[in-house]
């Protein structure tokens, strides 16, 4: 296996007496899609928000393409191409849907110190931006206000704003969160596209979605992986099925 | 951008043509208190942009804004006491005194969200008011006269009250364009997603703070100049000019124009400070035929008048006068 584009080793957070985080090692390698899945209050959203650059680790390291990202701050670890969406949709709802991927392209174009152009003129923003509203299959929205679009587009529209930089990570934190099912289809066949051009890290509820699209699984309880593997090899985990599969069943069925 | 004839382009127009030709119509009728009220109305049109390009389109809610007038204005005033009236020393020297305010201020508050800002910015206005009302030398409490305006080289000469007026219009048209350059940017869109949501801008890939700051001294810089130009038409500055009251005065003129507009703040000061001559004249001249001699005494508190007006434009005009007169476009369209 190749060098892992992303490694997070023995990473510790906690609010007062909470362990959100419990000594987490996890590694990611390049074009793969890396599930993380546990019940509510496992600790996902905090991973996430750790990797992403929102929280500081209080122990552990985390390395991206080779270099120490622990203590970078939010915009840094972006500009090295780890890009994130948001699990409560997390959008510029009073401009409009063709603005919010702009803005993004806009991200990694350098500084944005320029005062004087009409940057809604500006192919080397506009142009790019269209390109990702596409490909997230938003084409024909772009002109109209982000606050106006559906759910489902919304989240489409998270989609193309992460791609928009093209980053060389997605951390995805629950795409599918609140979709219908045909909304969830659409979505699970976009992220199959991307799969392989991107690495991906997924947190996901929704387990048919998860066992689909994952290479890697890894098990969040308490803050800590009680297992990682390929789906088959979770699906067989006697621990998760006890811990996480089986409460899970028990409590949808 | 086409201009069509919408119900919003027409008042704008009609708005600057009539900015234009006042001076025209006040020479014919000699209404001289008519070009001194609506050159006070344009400067602090000007102040009311400068707030609305952090307010509106930076959505930084600075209660202190006119720390930058009096700030501008004494920049004029001292130099003018000490023997120096040249405007091009006056002047530069009134617009880097705010913008470097501006940048300590700025890089204080900006590290605050929300109410807080609102009071470290209030905090600091009322610390500059203080600070002026302090200094004997400079008039302290009861400020500072300006026996000399500021000199520029002929034909150019501010004591000119026309001449005057048209600069005021003049530099208020040239900071909308500003504005107007600024926020289409790529500056302008780091600054539009912050006020809409500013985590989001930093997850990918804006330190929103350093734009946040340059927005920050750009406002406070041009807010100074306004301050320049009222110490001037008022040849008199004291600290009344940066009172919180009227911080509070600027923020009702671009909230009731209409915030995130380029016209909204200049409708806004016509409307407040118009209103302002003219309300305790109406309520004497309604009043008096039912109240008598009750409604004299009534004029004095128009405020109480004014009050509710603006928390009617709040609820039911969000958008201010700019929103209203949209409406009506997109009625007719």
């Amino acid at each position: 296996m190749s060098e892992p584009l992303l490694t997070v080793d023995h990473l510790g957070k906690r609010f007062g007496g909470i362990v959100a985080t419990d000594d987490l090692s996890l590694s990611v390698a390049p074009g793969e899609l890396h599930a993380v899945i546990g019940p509510n209050g496992a600790g996902k959203t905090t991973l996430i928000a750790q990797l992403s650059g929102q929280l500081t680790p209080d122990t552990g390291r985390i390395h991206f393409a080779g270099s120490d990202i622990t203590t970078l701050p939010m915009y840094r670890r972006s500009a090295l191409g780890l890009a994130r969406s948001f699990q409560i949709t997390s959008l510029f709802l009073d401009l409009s849907v063709l603005d919010n991927v702009a803005l993004a392209v806009q991200a990694h174009a350098g500084h944005s110190f320029r005062f004087w152009r009409d940057a809604r003129s500006e192919p080397e923003l506009r142009d790019p931006a269209r390109a990702a509203l596409t490909r997230a299959g938003l084409r024909d929205r772009a002109e109209l206000p982000a606050s106006l679009l559906s759910h489902g587009e919304h989240r489409q529209l998270e989609l193309a704003m992460a791609l928009a930089g093209s980053p060389r990570m997605l951390l995805l934190d629950e795409p599918m969160a609140g979709l219908g099912p045909e909304e969830s289809a659409r979505m699970v066949e976009m992220l199959r596209a991307l799969k392989g051009e991107l690495t991906i890290l997924l947190v996901e509820h929704d387990m048919e979605a998860v066992f689909a699209l994952a290479d890697r699984i890894t098990v969040l309880v308490y803050g800590s992986a009680i297992a990682s593997g390929n789906p088959a090899e979770i699906r067989a985990n006697a621990a998760v099925r006890e811990a996480y599969l089986g409460e899970a069943e028990a409590t949808h069925v | 951008m086409t201009a069509q004839l919408t119900p919003r382009n027409i008042a704008i127009f009609v708005l600057l043509a009539a900015l234009v030709l006042l001076p025209l119509y006040t020479g014919l009728s000699g209404n001289r208190f008519m070009l001194t009220l609506f050159t006070r109305i344009v400067i602090l049109a000007l102040a009311a942009v400068s707030l609305n390009l952090m307010l509106g389109y930076g959505g930084m809610m600075s209660f202190g804004h006119a720390a930058y007038l009096g700030i501008g204005g004494y920049a004029v005033g001292i130099l003018a006491h000490e023997g120096i009236a040249s405007g091009f020393v006056q002047w530069p020297a009134a617009l880097a005194a705010s913008a470097l305010f501006a940048l300590v201020i700025g890089a204080l508050s900006l590290r605050t969200r929300g109410v807080y800002f609102i009071m470290i910015t209030f905090a600091f206005a009322q610390m500059a008011y203080y600070i002026c009302a302090g200094i004997a030398r400079y008039g302290g409490d009861d400020g500072l006269t300006i026996y000399k305006r500021s000199e520029f080289v002929a034909p150019v000469n501010l004591s000119n009250k026309v001449q005057f007026y048209y600069i005021c219009l003049a530099l208020l048209l040239a900071a909308i364009y500003l504005v107007w350059r600024l926020v289409n940017s790529r500056f302008g869109m780091v600054i539009q997603g912050a006020r809409s949501n500013d985590v989001r801008m930093r997850a990918i890939g804006f330190p929103t703070y350093r734009y946040k700051l340059v927005c920050f001294v750009v406002a406070g810089t041009l807010c100074g100049l306004s301050g320049a130009l009222l110490a001037n038409h008022n040849d008199f500055v004291s600290p009344s000019i940066m009172y919180w009251t009227r911080s509070g005065d600027l923020i009702i003129m671009v909230v009731l124009g209409g915030m995130g507009t380029l016209f909204g703040p200049v409708f806004g000061a016509v409307a407040l400070l118009v209103f302002e001559e003219l309300l305790p004249t109406l309520i004497k001249l309604l009043g008096t035929p039912m109240f008598g001699e009750q409604a004299a005494r009534a004029s004095e508190y128009w405020q109480i008048v004014m009050g509710p007006l603006l928390l009617l434009v709040v609820l039911f005009a969000r958008g201010g006068i700019d929103g209203l007169l949209r409406k009506l476009s997109k009625e007719r369209a």
